[in-house]
């Protein structure tokens, strides 16, 4: 990320004229990576700056938050463009500067595994459209054909004459033309940039301590406050007293925030936070502080039998297939609470005056952030601006509930106008104030036939939906339905169910408890994907088969799907017994338009000790811009996702969450990581796949069957702490 | 007022005694590089070193910090000159989100000055940070190259 202290003229005078202190704010905040180039700069096309020493400034409208996107983005521009990647810097163009021109950068929103292949193809046009202007420029300057020029590594050559310029020198030029409508992408055989697997570009300042995340920023006269809600969800404040602390020499106020909340603002975060321990506050907690983990858990399993659920995948006759089976076999599973414990936690800075409102924000969504500052302060978007941070962890807990952390940040700084404060939760705060990953119980029941076949399957899901807690809009709008929920096990769509079963019917009873629902990296697939795997093995088990083979069987229709997980056999080579004492394990899924599969090999010691020995996991991203960032996310998908099945969960006592640090919400160690190999294959097609995702899903049940193979248990249930087992 | 050494430099501060060293080395040093990620010594994102220690500084009272050679991720580079950790870190692309790796970055110099060919036992036993992004393949290459440097 390029570091720049100044700011555009442009943003300059609008944030000055509305703040009156604007100037203070843009030079005073260096080494963001979100302010933006001087307009001293060229813009060339909306995607690209040059400066006239061939730097190159790429514009990246998506979040960064570790998973590499920013890098991967600037080489789909770098692509198009031509130009040396040596010069390549970035920054984050800004959501008002978005909506005050029309949302030329498309949408910023982080999640879903979008950023690369849902903006792939107006960025790689963005880079083509300035190489075109370019050579456009240098051949008015030459007073020849574009035709007959062309570019590379930032220079731009005039074939009949060999002359040269570079892309600085024309920049300025280039700038004034008129973008052409429509260009013309390169044949992904003559990629150059894309497909390399280059270093990210956003390193150097994260290993020397510079980067400043949203918990490091620093303004002149700021003030730091800490919060507190109540730990109960849906419960309101009645009162403190202010007194207690307030004589306290660096509290500068003790407020109330919203209806639930309360904040101390002092002159450090530390003295506000310690203050804030002191306080005595009285919650009206509401009738959820009758709820507990054994109240959800009959409450999903009511549902588990109702009669109301939404269908999502019907096909044949399951009911009747099941009632003739020749083997019928059932089980239940379930899926906890998880928080996804970013490890830098939520904060947001925000300086208000009646005129402005400035927030600077570590959000997965810029827009959300923007509209959610418009939306508190009540100000005009002309008076509101968001910069945006690259982010200490996002995994979907800074997505689109801006309305809990930024709303906060905003509701504080409106009570003391004028001065920029930085609210940062402390971990406790963000253990017990999450959006957490939905809870979910499933029964299965599948029938073998006389041949040991699968010819129908049940697949009743029990619990929580995302989108009634984040998008109750979204699901007013599907009457009700979460089609969220069916993530992997459906038809249509980005994530296929990859096996043919004669009768098959999956359904859902919406069972929403009081704890706030989050999309927690991988979403549903995590436990979608848990609950058909290892039902697969059982049902292979049920068969007298080989889980491979059995699900090949099923499989023959679903080509990606099947590639996948015989690249992953083959590599661990199944087809031959694995080592004395080591016990292997196979999980697939389709998420986000990847195909994913992982087998592992895993011995247990002493009934309980689980050591992974080795990891193979394959993606088919259908192409992969950069092969690198892509192995990353796949070995970190492992400690995200085997973190989740091993260690975590948050249980619910007296309304509230009871975790409220690492000490009892672990997060894996270096010394459990196993070796993780990566199979990347590139299947090519119209759509794209991501990466941040998919192999979460994998993860756990590829660990699960071989444990079953290792202790011949069946664990239904996560974490498996629970169960005595720990991962050494 | 208490005395503290910090990355060779004398720093006069005038906190309540108790306070987390890391507060005052974040606040009111203004050194940011040091992070705060659970307050109760179970991440490491607020590793740095007293006397060539690596400490948890968000459990560890300034107080005691007084009158010893405290080291921040801002000291580990000689002005241009990084660090072999540091080094190795970019060399193998290590940070994903990046803000646990100045905490990984300040223990696996420690165990570096301690054992200079560590094993992957010695890393495993070490090397105890959470990284929520899962980085651990690459802190390990990195360690081990940075040995070899």
């Amino acid at each position: 990320m390029k570091l720049t202290a100044t700011i555009s003229r442009r943003s300059f005078l609008v944030t000055s004229a509305m703040a009156g202190g604007g100037l203070a704010i843009g030079l005073r905040f260096p080494a963001t990576g979100t302010v933006q180039a001087s307009d001293a700069i060229p813009e060339v096309g909306v995607w690209v700056l040059i400066h006239p020493d061939d730097t190159v400034v790429v514009r990246i409208a998506r979040s960064e938050m570790g998973q590499g996107t920013l890098t991967g983005l600037a080489q789909l521009v770098a692509e198009e463009l031509e130009c040396d990647w040596s010069k390549v810097t970035t920054e984050f163009p800004t959501p008002g500067q978005s909506a005050r021109r029309g949302q030329p950068w498309g949408s910023f929103g982080t999640f879903g595994s979008y950023g690369i292949r849902q903006s792939h193809e107006y960025v790689r046009k963005g880079g083509a459209v300035a190489r075109t202007l370019l050579l456009q420029a240098a051949a008015e300057q030459w007073g020849v054909a574009a035709a007959e020029c062309t570019a590379a590594n930032s220079i731009i050559t005039h074939s009949g004459s060999n002359r040269t310029l570079s892309f600085g020198s024309v920049a300025e030029a280039a700038s004034k033309l008129t973008a052409p409508e429509d260009v013309v992408l390169k044949d992904p055989a003559d990629w150059k940039v894309i497909g390399q697997p280059l270093l990210r570009l956003d390193t150097r300042d994260k290993v020397l301590g510079k980067q400043v995340y949203g918990a490091d920023i620093q303004l002149p006269g700021m003030l730091n406050a800490a919060v507190k809600a109540c730990p109960v969800f849906g419960g309101k404040l009645i009162s403190f007293d202010a007194s207690q602390i307030s004589g306290l020499s660096a509290v500068r106020k003790v407020l109330t925030v919203g209806d639930n909340a309360v904040a101390v603002v002092a002159d450090t975060w530390w003295q506000a936070k310690t203050a804030l321990d002191k306080l005595d506050i009285q919650w009206d907690e509401g009738p959820n502080a009758q709820v507990s983990s054994a109240s959800i858990a009959a409450m999903l399993a009511e549902g588990l039998t109702a009669d109301d659920s939404f269908v999502a995948n019907s096909n044949g006759d399951a009911a009747a297939s099941i009632a003739k089976a020749a083997k019928k076999i059932e089980a239940t599973y379930s899926y906890p609470f998880q928080n996804h414990a970013t490890m830098e936690p939520m904060n947001a800075t925000v300086q208000y005056t009646t005129e402005s409102c400035v927030a600077w924000v570590p959000t997965q969504d810029g827009e959300a952030a923007f509209n959610e500052v418009v939306k508190v302060t009540g100000l005009a978007p002309e008076q509101c601006e968001v910069h945006k941070l690259i982010l200490g962890g996002g995994f979907g807990r800074r997505t689109g509930y801006q309305d809990d952390f930024l709303k906060q940040a905003v509701q504080i700084a409106m009570q003391v106008p004028g001065t920029p404060v930085k609210m940062l939760w402390s971990r406790e705060e963000d253990m017990t104030q999450g959006r957490y990953h939905p809870i979910m119980q499933c029964k299965l029941t599948g029938a073998l036939n006389d041949l040991g076949e699968l010819d129908g399957l049940q697949m009743r899901l029990s619990g929580q939906s995302i989108l009634a807690g984040a998008r109750p809009d979204l699901l007013a709008r599907f009457g009700g339905n979460d089609p969220v929920v069916f993530q992997g096990l459906v038809t249509e769509g980005d994530a296929l169910l990859g096996y043919s079963i004669p009768n098959i019917l999956v359904d859902h009873a919406v069972r929403n408890p009081h704890v706030p629902p989050g999309f927690w990296r991988g979403v549903n697939i995590n436990q979608n994907a848990i609950f058909m795997e290892c039902f697969m093995d059982e049902l292979a088990e049920a068969a007298g088969k080989d889980p491979y083979e059995f699900r090949r069987g099923l499989m023959q229709k679903h080509p990606r799907h099947l590639a996948v997980l015989e690249a992953v056999a083959e590599r661990i080579s199944w087809s031959e017994p694995p080592p004395e004492g080591v016990f292997r394990g196979m999980a697939q899924v389709m998420a986000y338009a990847s195909y994913v599969a992982a087998a592992c090999e895993i011995s247990v010691q002493d009934g309980n000790k689980v050591k992974i020995h080795r990891i193979v996991a394959a993606t088919d991203c259908s192409y992969a811009v950069n092969p690198a960032q892509i192995r990353r996310q796949v070995s970190g998908s492992f400690v995200y996702g085997l973190s989740a099945l091993f260690m975590q969960q948050c249980t619910v006592k007296d309304g509230r969450i009871e975790q409220k640090n690492f000490d009892t919400y672990p997060s894996m160690r270096i010394a459990q990581m196993p070796e993780v190999e990566t199979i990347i294959i590139e299947g090519g097609g119209d759509t794209w796949g991501g990466v941040g995702e998919p192999t979460i899903g994998v993860a756990a049940p590829a660990v699960l069957n071989a444990i079953f193979q290792a202790t011949g248990k069946r664990f239904r249930s996560v974490p498996l702490k629970e169960h005595g087992l720990q991962l050494i | 007022m208490i005395s503290l050494n910090i990355n060779g430099a004398a720093h006069e501060v005038d906190v309540d005694p108790v306070t987390p060293l890391l507060w005052v080395i974040r606040e009111q040093l203004g050194l940011t590089g040091t992070k705060y990620g659970c307050g109760v010594a179970q991440c490491g994102a607020c590793t740095v070193h007293l006397d060539g220690m690596a400490i948890r500084s968000c459990v560890f009272p300034v107080s005691g910090a007084a009158g010893k050679k405290i080291t921040t991720i801002e000291g580990l580079a000689n002005g241009d000159q990084l660090h072999k950790v540091q080094q190795a870190w970019i060399d193998h692309d290590v940070p994903q989100c990046g803000y646990c790796q100045t905490g990984m970055i300040m223990a696996a110099v420690a165990l570096l000055e301690e054992k200079p060919a560590p094993t992957d036992a010695d890393i495993d036993a070490s090397m105890t940070n959470i990284c929520r992004c899962g980085t651990f393949v690459e802190v390990r290459k990195a360690i081990h190259a940075a040995a070899k440097a």
